[in-house]
């Protein structure tokens, strides 16, 4: 049924932003594939053009690309929006992407759009919810999703799942992949109290098809326990960098991207992460 | 929990939180609740401040955050594209009185917000200049690039957002805007009072002779003209004349 399955090449990929444009264009660097948000290149009605999706199209002659979408709001309560479900068809047609992926998150309620990738509960009752949304979209694009772990703040005590079973259970009865997001994996684990090796140890590596790495914050709660906030405004950390090792030993070599969306750096800073990933990469690949 | 009553919650800083949501020891999780209130509101102001520079610089940080934080909470995006976040900004505007002391400020949001919608409007091809030697086109119906948006202020809107970007002193008065696309950037173009008039006709699909009848004694048409072809803002001509 799905006749396009996850293209990505074996090596690392950054998120793809504007300002990078002509140091991409110019000169050599270890970047094998870019990941674009979706949401970036659509119109309200109709398509999007000027120099974003011109950018776009010279960015994706060369290079694999990968549409990570943040709107399509997976975990809703309602129905996937129909309009943005026809923007996203529209969009994939025309770059004919490598990979397409979005998140275990929602972020749409009736008319809104709140712009963040909020928590859902994992209950028979999400679970069952979140298949009919994953089922429209492959349906609809006539591809296979990846499905991204996210990074919790808080846990729900209404819960009747732990989120790899969930995960699990999503992969099993969709037939979608996953997209590990190691950071994800440390800021939930550290959250919420679990330890990240046992989850990465449970984790159905074999649906996995792209790896998430990025810099999160360092606050904390009313109880003066830590609290890690994704921000993806920093360096990767070092303990996930031992966690994405550890990723690797365990699953296998992955396609990996280095996300970097607030305060964004200059092109060497990302570069330097890009070379970070890929010695670590290549160490599994021999 | 209902996602109603999370996003109500989320929405107002000083509610109680939905019950449900706990710490890892079981206690409500009220600090890490906020970390969704603080990632919506921040995450939407910054995109409102990516589209109105020229409105921030005219209020200043301060008030501009203040305003946006409202502004977002009572207005949040009506679909996920956020680089077109902010459409009824400039509604807002015009009707915050904390800004009335400023009654351009709405039109040049209304300027920002129209520029930003030009940046990202879909690619057309326009009608090659070769053909506008022509004089049959002049009683022709044309159609307008999604690049092309025009409005009408009551004030020196133009030179208002140049002032606030730049730093060069706005003067005059009243002013139509054309903006056109000319490549990837948007260019505003300020004409005199009723040359949205024209516009309007050409887009309800009067033929050009027939617009230009219309437009005010002012109006210098072949600089207006020449602004609508270098911004490539006709994309077609139809076959047919036009009866009016």
């Amino acid at each position: 049924m799905l006749d396009q399955t996850n293209q990505l090449p074996m090596g690392v990929g950054v998120g793809y932003k504007s300002k990078h444009f002509s140091n991409i264009s110019e000169g050599d660097h270890p970047v094998k594939w870019f990941e674009i948000h979706a949401e970036n290149y659509m119109g309200e009605k109709g398509a999007a053009g000027g120099r974003p999706m011109a950018q776009l199209r010279a960015l994706s002659d060369r290079f694999p690309i990968s549409v990570h979408g943040v709107g399509l709001s997976i975990g809703g309560e309602g129905r996937l929006d129909p309009d943005h479900l026809v923007r996203l068809s529209h969009l994939i047609d025309e770059i004919n992407p490598a990979s397409f992926s979005e998140h275990l998150a929602w972020s749409t309620h009736d008319t809104g759009y709140f712009n963040d990738l909020l928590p859902l509960p994992y209950t028979a009752k999400t679970l069952a919810r979140v298949c009919d949304h994953i089922d429209e979209v492959q349906s609809t694009l006539g591809r296979q999703m990846l499905l991204e772990n996210p990074s919790s703040y808080l846990a729900f005590a209404e819960s009747t799942y732990g989120e790899v079973e969930f995960l699990r259970a999503v992969v099993k009865r969709t037939g979608c992949g996953l997209l590990l997001d190691v950071n994800n994996v440390f800021v939930s684990a550290n959250n919420l109290r679990i330890d990240a090796y046992d989850y990465i140890d449970a984790f159905p590596h074999e649906a996995v098809g792209e790896i998430h790495l990025g810099g999160h914050d360092e606050d904390q709660d009313e109880d003066g326990a830590p609290l890690l906030i994704d921000s993806h405004g920093r360096e990767v950390a070092d303990p996930v960098w031992h966690l994405y090792t550890y990723a690797l030993a365990t699953g296998g070599p992955k396609p990996t991207l280095i996300e970097w969306d607030t305060d964004v750096p200059e092109w060497e800073v990302l570069a330097s992460e890009v070379a970070r990933a890929a010695l670590r990469l290549e160490q599994v690949l021999v | 929990m209902k996602q109603q009553d999370f996003i109500k919650a989320a929405l107002a800083p000083e509610a109680p939180i939905p019950a449900g949501l706990i710490t890892p020891s079981g206690t409500p999780a009220k600090r890490r609740f906020d970390v969704y209130r603080n990632n919506i509101i921040v995450g939407l102001k910054e995109a409102i401040a990516a589209s109105y520079p020229a409105v921030k610089s005219l209020v200043g940080d301060a008030f501009f955050d203040a305003m946006t934080g409202d502004y977002v909470r009572a207005h949040p995006p009506k679909t996920p594209i956020l680089p077109l976040y902010g459409a009824d900004f400039a509604a807002f505007i015009d009707s915050f009185a904390p800004a009335s002391r400023l009654p351009y400020l709405g039109d040049v949001a209304r300027l920002e917000y129209a520029l930003r919608q030009s940046y990202h409007a879909a690619d057309t091809r326009p009608v090659p200049a070769a053909e506008f030697s022509d004089p049959l086109l002049f009683t022709r119906q044309v159609v307008l690039a999604p690049t092309v948006i025009w409005l009408a202020s009551a004030y020196p809107v133009t030179k208002l957002r140049r002032f606030a970007l730049d730093g060069d002193r706005p003067s005059g008065g009243a002013e139509d805007v054309l903006i056109t696309r000319p490549g990837f950037d948007p260019v505003a173009t300020a004409f005199p009072p009723g040359t949205c008039a024209v516009l309007d006709a050409l887009r309800d699909g009067m033929a050009l002779a027939n617009a230009a009848e219309l437009a005010p004694s002012d109006l210098d048409l072949s600089q207006f003209l020449g602004t609508l072809l270098k911004g490539g803002a006709i994309i077609d001509i139809l076959e047919r004349d036009h009866d009016v």
